[in-house]
């Protein structure tokens, strides 16, 4: 077994594992928590297939890496506005639980 | 070669993972999960992908973590919150990700034979770029159109945030980062490490062309040192209406869009690079696109405006 396909069967795990906390958990970050968990999962079994089409002296695929690194900066950008629109959700809470 | 190290790496990160969901404090679930951005890292690195590790330490693991971090400092307890769930609800919750996990697992274990790969194709226009780090060649080269509406992604999202700005105070600045005085540890690092940092990050984008590195990674890398800075108090977070501000944000995407159509005229099309001008041009819009990147990702850590604009 390469390693490849060993971090293949790690990542289907990750995926399971973050797939478990956005089903059990109720709040809010802990799904966005979970969510990043899948988001990571999903993008290493980019990185499986890149290692696994690598040739000409490289030692990845280089198309599927900048794929997952375009990925990950657009996960981030998204979980920047979730935890933006959580937090002004609790405020307009809060401003309707103030007298 | 698979070795004791690829399977403790891989254990540990099953571990960590589980300790993200099953953690009982939000807290320790956030700091769990910035430590296993970080191992991930490492798995990159033993796939192979050298640029895809340093985005993931530094833009999965590290501006994500303080973002989370962050939010996860300012919850108190929601009328939206709802117990933790027992035993039974875990088990029944258990079914559909041990299918999916093996579901997975049956798609690794008979990948299509011979592996499918661009590597080859990758390699052959690399020497008309001028450009010696394929990752580079594919983002700002063969695939710059996906990185160009990367950018306009990553400005939406950060009008998005900024769009959660209470009605009158729109161009105001964000709230202070620092709460309170800032301990000594954390003064003296946010004093030492910023020069270091700034140069590590400008390398890291120099270095991108020909070895492991790029836009992203230094301009995440200059993100957080700015973040470092204004959470020791060091730095007030700027005016989100600040003209300057708005021109640093503006000039990545735009220098970009200049270059693009720019190739109608002194190249094939759109985003082509004339052959012999293709690395001086391409070393241009990666210099305005770290500006850019920097600003964004400090920005959307530091969330919407919480006072008037002065």
């Amino acid at each position: 077994m390469n390693p490849a396909t060993l971090y293949g069967l790690m990542t289907a795990g990750l995926i399971g594992i973050g797939l478990f906390g956005l089903i059990v958990h109720g709040t809010a970050l802990r799904k966005l928590l979970s969510f990043n968990l899948v988001a990571a999962g999903v993008l290493l079994l980019f990185g499986v297939a890149a290692q696994r089409g690598a040739g000409a002296g490289f030692p990845g695929d280089p198309v599927p890496q900048a794929m997952v690194i375009t990925g990950i900066v657009v996960a981030f950008a998204a979980s920047a506005l979730a935890v933006a629109l959580l937090l002004r959700l609790l405020d307009v809470e809060r401003e309707d639980d103030a007298p | 070669m698979m070795g004791v190290f690829d399977i403790a790496l891989a254990l540990l990160v099953l571990g960590v993972a589980l300790m993200v969901v099953n953690a009982a404090e939000t807290r320790a679930a956030v700091i769990a999960f910035i430590a296993l951005g970080l191992l991930l890292a490492l798995v990159w690195v033993r796939l192979g992908s050298v640029d895809v590790a340093l985005t993931e330490a530094a833009i999965g693991g590290g501006a994500t973590g303080i973002l989370l971090l962050r939010a996860c400092g300012r919850l108190r307890p929601s009328v939206s919150d709802t117990p933790q769930p027992g035993l039974g609800v875990r088990a029944a919750a258990s079914a559909l990700p041990t299918l999916l996990t093996i579901a997975i697992a049956s798609v690794v274990l008979s990948p299509p034979t011979p592996a499918p790969s661009l590597a080859e194709a990758a390699a052959e226009a690399l020497p008309d770029l001028g450009l010696g780090n394929p990752v580079t060649a594919v983002l700002l080269g063969y695939r710059a159109l996906d990185t160009l509406l990367e950018k306009v992604v990553l400005l939406l999202a950060l009008v998005g945030v900024w769009s959660l700005t209470s009605d009158g105070l729109w161009g105001g600045a964000p709230a202070e980062l620092a709460d309170g005085a800032a301990k000594p540890p954390l003064l003296l690092l946010a004093r030492l490490l910023p020069p270091f940092g700034v140069v590590a990050g400008i390398y890291l984008v120099w270095a991108g062309a020909d070895h492991p590195g790029g836009t992203f990674q230094g301009g995440a890398m200059l993100a957080g040192m700015w973040l470092l800075a204004m959470m020791a108090g060091l730095a007030a977070p700027p005016d989100t209406g600040n003209p300057r501000l708005r021109f640093a944000l503006f000039v990545g995407p735009a220098a970009f869009l200049l270059v693009g159509f720019a190739g109608f005229l002194i190249a094939d099309g759109f985003l082509a690079y004339p052959p012999g001008l293709a690395k001086p041009l391409i070393v241009a819009v990666e210099a305005a696109l770290t500006l850019s990147i920097a600003v964004i990702i400090a920005l959307m850590v530091a969330g919407p405006a919480m006072k008037a604009p002065r």
